[in-house]
């Protein structure tokens, strides 16, 4: 048992730390959220020379080797700076899915250039009704010749409107919420048959609702099995479960250094208002919290490889709800403790709140998580 | 980075547990099982098994008689005694007053004191509090006037932590009422058996005698068992505390604590159903769990970074705050579980060991008195409120 960060992981620490120094001050970000892509191509070709787009896949598929503990150092650094590009998914939920589900024509064609930083990809999973739900498809794959049509609907898919390709999720067989009878297709984002609106989220991201109708798709385009495909979901949903945690982690310290240096400066009745013991404990609540969020990120990075199933469940649903917890904790607090300020746009406060408040939505939020790890937890 | 154990972690993770599986005594084991109440005898001859191993000062370091274990080990050693239902192992001498002796004290000191601490053949006990003196500690008020080779003190201590068992005291003393209140202070080392030392119980909510009054009436104390300089006594002080807030968070017992609850909610049932199978029950405990998890990664942060550099730091407060308020809520859940059988107090059962039926099951005579005395963790070794102050003040600078 080691929990040390090794010679390489500091380096990557430092180049990600420098990374979000150089181009990601708050007045930067403002600049790259009104670009019309929502974010950079040269920040994009960084990473890929930096190695960032592969240190997590295994040398075999063409990466260096790393794996989560890597993703989290990134990711924790992308979150002190609300880092715009979509290296999520991207990287950990279209590169992930490749690596776990592919075929090796697959990882040539698609992997293998998305770690060079020419591809990037956008995960179709939910839909209208399916809130947290990741059986809930009804989005539907019909064999036509060799190969297939998908007609329905897509909502809220992240980085759709600069994706390659978007992987979607469909049924094939079964019933609604069934977990057996869904199918991963990857299709060329410009293919016939697709409608996209798109939209900025709360947070500065970009998304789009997606119509298909009758779209066709190759053979080919099956990622993994045919109708196997929730646990191929579900584990790297948990991956990306985990690597949002660190990000989250990542907004705590910088909203906390915020908030501190504020209630440093701040003064009311004479005193700078951390002079105030209510602020003090306050402070000290949200610091704690920012702890017990870096702890369970680290302890569901650590275990997110493991072989058991139920342990990589109860650690992405146990880190999860820390998150849930720990963001509202610092984000309302932070707000809070900045007055009337906290609640503008002018200060970088509200913007990290925005993006904790939204992770937290993402793939399940607090209570989601809870009752998902309880009912493992106490199944034994 | 790896959370596996190595081969040589394995192979010790095994060593401690047949070690303890081969010392502790069965008739004690059986009690920290049952939640039943221990007396000096057990917890000594524990103890002392876990001294003739060299196990027993397990947070010393090598040049001091410690095992020098790494944090792994330390880890892997807390773990495994509690999983075997080993007694915690009182921190008065081995935790507290053993390591101010090594940093702070004399050769002589040294070889007087720190063998009997390794071996467990001394009772050690504090002497911090006063009547007048709680979270504002350095308001104490005990006196020490020196007198030729002794000091001759006056005064009283309290919340004292089984001092009626022990054979001696460590006391925060005031040898200069003149100067500011931090720097005023010594630490002394007193024998319990001197002239003009009484101990008077004070009885707890639950019921139980764990804690005293301790008085001084013109006590002497020879000049040798100064630790430390005359008036520098806040220094051991507070290097003792923060010893003392690193093993209070006492994540393995919360641990073995979640593992009972969720036994206890199989047990007890609901409409028929074991009560685990209610949904926001269950959540309660689930949520119960996280926490104990985080506090515990947490822990283990706190460890390596001790690995690499040296003594736990303001940060650990923070433990402290979270292993307490951790302790009570699973107190809180466990009489929550147990309901109304919840209500009835057997006193024989509960502090004498008798063979007394007990009413309901046998857990259920626990859970009230246990609620109601483990509201203590969050008062002792510096409130929670004295924690976010002193957090407050060396982390964030406030």
């Amino acid at each position: 048992m080691d929990l040390s960060l090794s010679d390489e992981q500091k380096q990557l620490k430092d180049a990600a730390e420098r990374f979000v120094r150089d181009k990601y001050t708050f007045e930067n970000r403002r600049k790259i959220a009104a670009t019309e892509r929502g974010w950079l191509p040269e920040n994009w070709s960084q990473f890929a020379e930096l190695g960032w787009l592969g240190m997590s896949f295994s040398e075999e598929d063409g990466g260096y080797g790393g794996g989560p503990i890597e993703t989290m150092i990134v990711m924790e650094e992308f979150g002190k700076g609300l880092v715009l590009e979509p290296f999520l998914p991207t990287v950990v939920l279209g590169g992930g899915m490749i690596a776990s589900a592919g075929t090796k024509a697959q990882k040539e064609a698609l992997l293998a250039p998305m770690i060079e930083g020419k591809k990037q990809f956008a995960f179709a999973w939910l839909e209208r009704q399916s809130r947290y739900n990741l059986a809930d498809v009804s989005l539907k794959a019909t064999k036509e010749g060799a190969g297939w049509s998908l007609s329905g609907h897509k909502g809220v898919v992240y980085n759709a409107p600069s994706a390659d390709h978007i992987i979607v999720l469909a049924r094939t067989a079964g019933s609604a919420r069934e977990p057996k009878g869904l199918t991963l297709f990857i299709v060329d984002a410009k293919a016939k048959g697709i409608s996209r609106r798109d939209y900025p989220t709360q947070d500065a991201l970009r998304a789009s609702e997606l119509t298909f109708d009758k779209v066709s798709v190759g053979a080919d385009a099956v990622l993994g099995k045919v109708d196997e495909a929730f646990p191929v979901v579900e584990g790297a949903v948990d991956r990306a479960i985990v690597a949002l945690c660190a990000e989250a982690t990542g907004c705590m310290d910088a909203i906390n250094a915020a908030t501190l240096e504020y209630i440093k400066t701040r003064k009311q009745f004479g005193v700078p208002i951390g002079k105030f013991q209510v602020l003090q404990h306050r402070m000290v609540d949200c610091f704690t919290n920012a702890q017990e969020a870096r702890s369970m990120t680290l302890m569901a990075s650590l275990k997110i490889d493991d072989k058991d199933a139920t342990v990589r469940a109860k650690a992405a649903s146990g880190a999860k709800v820390q998150i849930g917890k720990s963001g509202k904790f610092c984000g309302q607090s932070a707000v809070q403790m900045h007055g009337g300020m906290g609640v503008t746009d002018e200060l970088s406060v509200s913007h990290y709140f925005k993006r904790l408040t939204m992770i937290d939505l993402m793939f399940g939020n607090q209570q989601h998580h809870l009752t998902r790890y309880s009912n493992l937890a106490m199944a034994a | 980075m790896d959370l596996a154990f190595t081969p040589e972690e394995q192979k010790f993770a095994d060593e401690v547990r047949a070690f303890v599986r081969a010392n502790l005594p069965a008739d004690v084991r059986d009690k920290v099982k049952n939640g039943k109440h221990l007396i000096r005898d057990d917890y000594m001859r524990w103890q002392q098994a876990l001294g003739k191993k060299g196990w027993l000062v397990y947070t010393w370091p090598k040049k001091h008689g410690g095992p020098g274990f790494t944090p792994a080990q330390r880890y892997i050693f807390e773990n495994i005694c509690a999983e075997e239902y080993a007694p915690g192992i009182i921190p008065f001498g081995t935790k507290m007053v053993g390591p101010v002796i090594y940093t702070f004290g004399s050769e002589e000191q040294k070889s007087k004191y720190l063998p009997a601490i390794r071996e467990s053949t001394v009772w050690w006990c504090q002497g911090y509090s006063e009547p007048g003196s709680g979270s504002d500690l350095a308001s104490l008020r005990t006196k020490a006037e020196k007198n030729g080779d002794h000091y001759i003190v006056n005064g009283s201590k309290t919340w004292n932590t089984m001092g009626h068992w022990a054979d001696w005291i460590f006391c925060l003393v005031r040898t200069d009422p003149k100067s500011k209140p931090q720097e005023g202070i010594s630490f002394l080392l007193i024998d319990m058996k001197t002239p003009g030392i009484t101990v008077k119980p004070i009885i707890m909510a639950d019921g139980g005698h764990e804690v005293n009054e301790v008085f001084f009436d013109n006590v002497k104390v020879p000049v040798e068992n100064l630790v430390g300089k005359e008036n520098e006594g806040w220094t051991c002080a507070k290097f003792l505390l923060a010893n003392e807030r690193l093993g209070i968070a006492a994540v393995p017992q919360s641990k073995r604590g979640v593992e009972a609850l969720k036994d206890i909610a199989r047990a007890e049932q609901e409409d028929g159903k074991p009560l685990i199978e209610n949904q926001s029950f269950a959540e309660k405990i689930a949520d119960l769990e996280i926490q104990v998890t985080a506090l515990e990664f947490t822990e283990l942060r706190v460890l390596s970074q001790m690995a690499h550099g040296g003594q736990p730091g303001p940060e650990v407060s923070g433990l402290k705050i979270r292993g307490s308020e951790i302790q009570q809520r699973i107190t809180e859940l466990t009489m929550e579980a147990v309901g109304e059988y919840a209500a009835p107090y057997l006193p024989g059962l509960l502090w004498q060991g008798t063979n007394e039926e007990p009413v309901g099951p046998s857990y259920a005579h626990l859970a009230a008195p246990r609620y109601f005395n483990t509201r203590k963790t969050t008062i002792y070794g510096g409130s929670n409120e004295i924690q976010k102050g002193i957090i407050s003040k060396m982390v964030l600078g406030l």
